[in-house]
């Protein structure tokens, strides 16, 4: 039996897992584009050029140019920065807020219902309708695009927390901590939060992906980022009036979501593997 | 049978009020005043008040709640600030789209998922598990008005065999039903292959291939019908998905869809509708969640148990009839 802890465990198996590897050096690469955007991108991503409007790819535009003469590579670089922020931002806050409710309700039986109730609720409904209906009211900009998405991913974190939370809270050393005076806070930071991550960090991995597909596909149809912000969701609806002379317009931006949600699903995948404990023997 | 059929019956009425409830509620502080909306913005104050008094704007929340409620039940989704006409009628117009649309796409999707799943599952580690697995991650990942995009491009602006948008004949849907199709066959299979997988290790399924069974009919009647739970979890979810989703592929190809239908109400401010269509497509899942639990306990006899179907001996049920 190993003595190392089950984090350094998954760790060392995350790494026997070539792609899911690959799939976090290029999570990494894609952070570092979106952090250095204005260093690499070849031109300014707004300025517009009417002399070359529509231009296929060539050697001064590899991604071609859009109908107002702008560069889409340039583009592409800069939308990264929403793209990445906006999910990792909006996961983040949904985890964090979710985690908390998540173990509120497992730790106190009193919340459990109320907030399991509304969890299972929000879960049921569409999460496009959800969206929608979110953003209908609170009206249409990137905040309230960032807040309806933060609600729509919080109760998944607040499900899987709450399962994961209840196994542990049965064990003994937690039976051992409130016997040596930890009080609640201590004992919930201390013991159960760190031994119920593993379901919580692959959530966070998966639903990064998706999340990253609903904020495109709300900028897609209009009720997200707004032009001339240079966002790939919002870059694919404007190249849909020109799919027939500029395709590359629609489907390049396209491209990018893919590979942000392919290599976010892949290391979910392994994250999973490496942290199942059925696997784990 | 009745037993869980009611159980589920009830616990679904409860659902449906909650998520009507937390509608209700979000909508409820929309800012601006529907009179005015329903009106005009040149409207006399008279007939902004003769409006209120109408349609009960100035009453205490839960007295609304409650009408609007009631009036759900009627199928009364009030009136259209945009065409003054009511609201149900013109959702049940364009309900058939998105459900031949869903229906279409999950039914294609049930087709390529699970024998994709299947054979992943049986002949784990070949190359078409490798294959299936890939293209199944792919199209998890790939944006539904993306993938519509690229479809377009080549069928329709390509090679010219399909139409791009319209909703006419068989012809015009092949396209928006594929595109969702593809994406939902990707979710199944994933599912089916997990599934299946768990499954196929099982005792009872060495004890059918020691008994001789043809591999055929173990896959099927054995392996297949227990890692069927899964599979209809995942199903009617994405069922759901695509009824709130396919707004999305009704924008690309031009389909007049409810989804279509509450996007355009949000930018003209035409709460009824959005609130209506809204409560109807929660409405939808309500009843497919439902569905899929009768399934659950049609599939596995367990499930059916679970609710207090006791087996009552002979004599017993005799004295009970």
């Amino acid at each position: 039996m190993s003595r190392k802890s089950p984090m350094s465990n998954a760790w060392r198996k995350l790494k026997t897992n070539r792609w899911a590897m690959v799939s976090l050096v290029i999570i990494v690469f894609l952070f570092l584009v979106a952090i250095f955007a204005p260093i690499l991108t070849p031109y300014n991503y707004a300025a517009q050029n009417y002399e070359s409007v529509l231009k296929a790819p060539s050697l001064a535009h590899p991604f071609g140019t859009d109908n107002f003469g702008r560069d889409v590579l340039s583009r592409v670089i800069y939308g990264s920065r929403y793209t990445m922020f906006i999910g990792f931002g909006c996961i983040t806050a949904a985890a964090v807020i979710g985690v908390t409710l998540g173990l509120i309700a497992a730790y106190f039986p009193k919340f459990d219902n109320i907030i399991m109730r509304v969890v299972d609720i929000v879960i049921g409904m569409p999460t496009m309708t959800l969206l929608m209906c979110i953003i209908a009211v609170l009206g249409v900009s990137i905040t309230n695009m960032v807040i309806a998405l933060c609600v729509t991913f919080i109760p998944n974190f607040a499900r899987v927390t709450r399962a994961q939370a209840l196994t542990v809270k049965n064990q003994e050393f937690i039976e051992a901590a409130v016997a040596i005076g930890a009080n609640d806070r201590r004992i919930l930071l201390k013991h159960i939060l760190p031994n119920s991550l593993a379901p919580i960090i692959v959530e966070y991995s998966l639903s990064t992906g998706n999340l990253v597909l609903w904020s495109a596909s709300l900028s897609f149809i209009g009720m997200g980022v707004q032009p001339p912000i240079p966002e790939w969701g919002l870059m694919i609806s404007a190249g849909r009036g020109y799919l027939r002379s500029a395709w590359f317009l629609a489907i390049i931006p396209g491209l990018a979501i893919i590979l942000l949600t392919f290599v976010l699903n892949y290391l979910g995948d392994g994250l999973r593997d490496a942290l199942d404990p059925r696997l784990n023997k | 049978m009745a037993r869980f059929i009611f159980n589920r019956l009830i616990s679904m009425i409860f659902v449906l009020l909650a998520t009507l409830v937390i509608i209700f509620t979000l909508m409820y502080f929309v800012p601006g005043d529907p009179a005015i909306s329903l009106l005009g913005e040149n409207a006399t104050i008279e007939a902004v008040k003769d409006i209120h008094t109408k349609l009960g704007l100035d009453d205490p929340y839960l007295v609304r709640l409650g009408r609007c409620l009631w009036d759900f039940v009627h199928a009364d989704f009030g009136i259209s600030y945009r065409s003054k006409t009511p609201v149900f009628g013109e959702i049940m117009a364009r309900y058939p789209t998105t459900l031949k649309l869903t229906l279409g796409s999950t039914i294609l999707g049930i087709l390529i998922g699970v024998s994709a799943g299947i054979v992943s599952a049986v002949k784990q580690y070949s190359i078409f598990d490798r294959v299936f697995t890939t293209i199944s991650l792919f199209g998890a990942s790939a944006p539904s008005f993306w993938l519509a995009m690229v479809l377009v491009l080549i069928f329709s602006l390509w090679l010219g065999w399909l139409p791009a948008t319209g909703s006419y004949e068989l012809k015009y849907w092949l396209l928006p039903v594929f595109t969702m199709g593809l994406q939902c066959s990707a979710f199944i299979m994933r599912m089916t292959r997990s599934s299946m997988l768990e499954v196929i290790r099982q005792d009872y399924v060495r004890t059918a291939r020691a008994k001789g069974q043809t591999e055929m009919k173990i896959i099927i009647n054995h392996a297949l019908r227990n890692a069927l739970i899964p599979i209809l979890t995942v199903t009617g979810m994405r069922l759901c998905g695509l009824l709130g989703g396919s707004v999305l592929v009704e924008t690309v190809f031009a389909l007049p869809g409810i989804g279509k239908y509450i996007l355009d109400s949000v930018s003209f401010q035409d709460y009824p509708v959005v609130q209506g269509g809204v409560m109807w497509i929660c409405f939808n899942c309500v009843v497919i969640t439902f569905i899929i639990d009768m399934l659950y306990g049609a599939v596995d006899p367990r499930i059916r148990s679970m609710y207090g179907v006791k087996k009552l001996s002979r004599r017993q049920s005799v004295k009970e009839v």
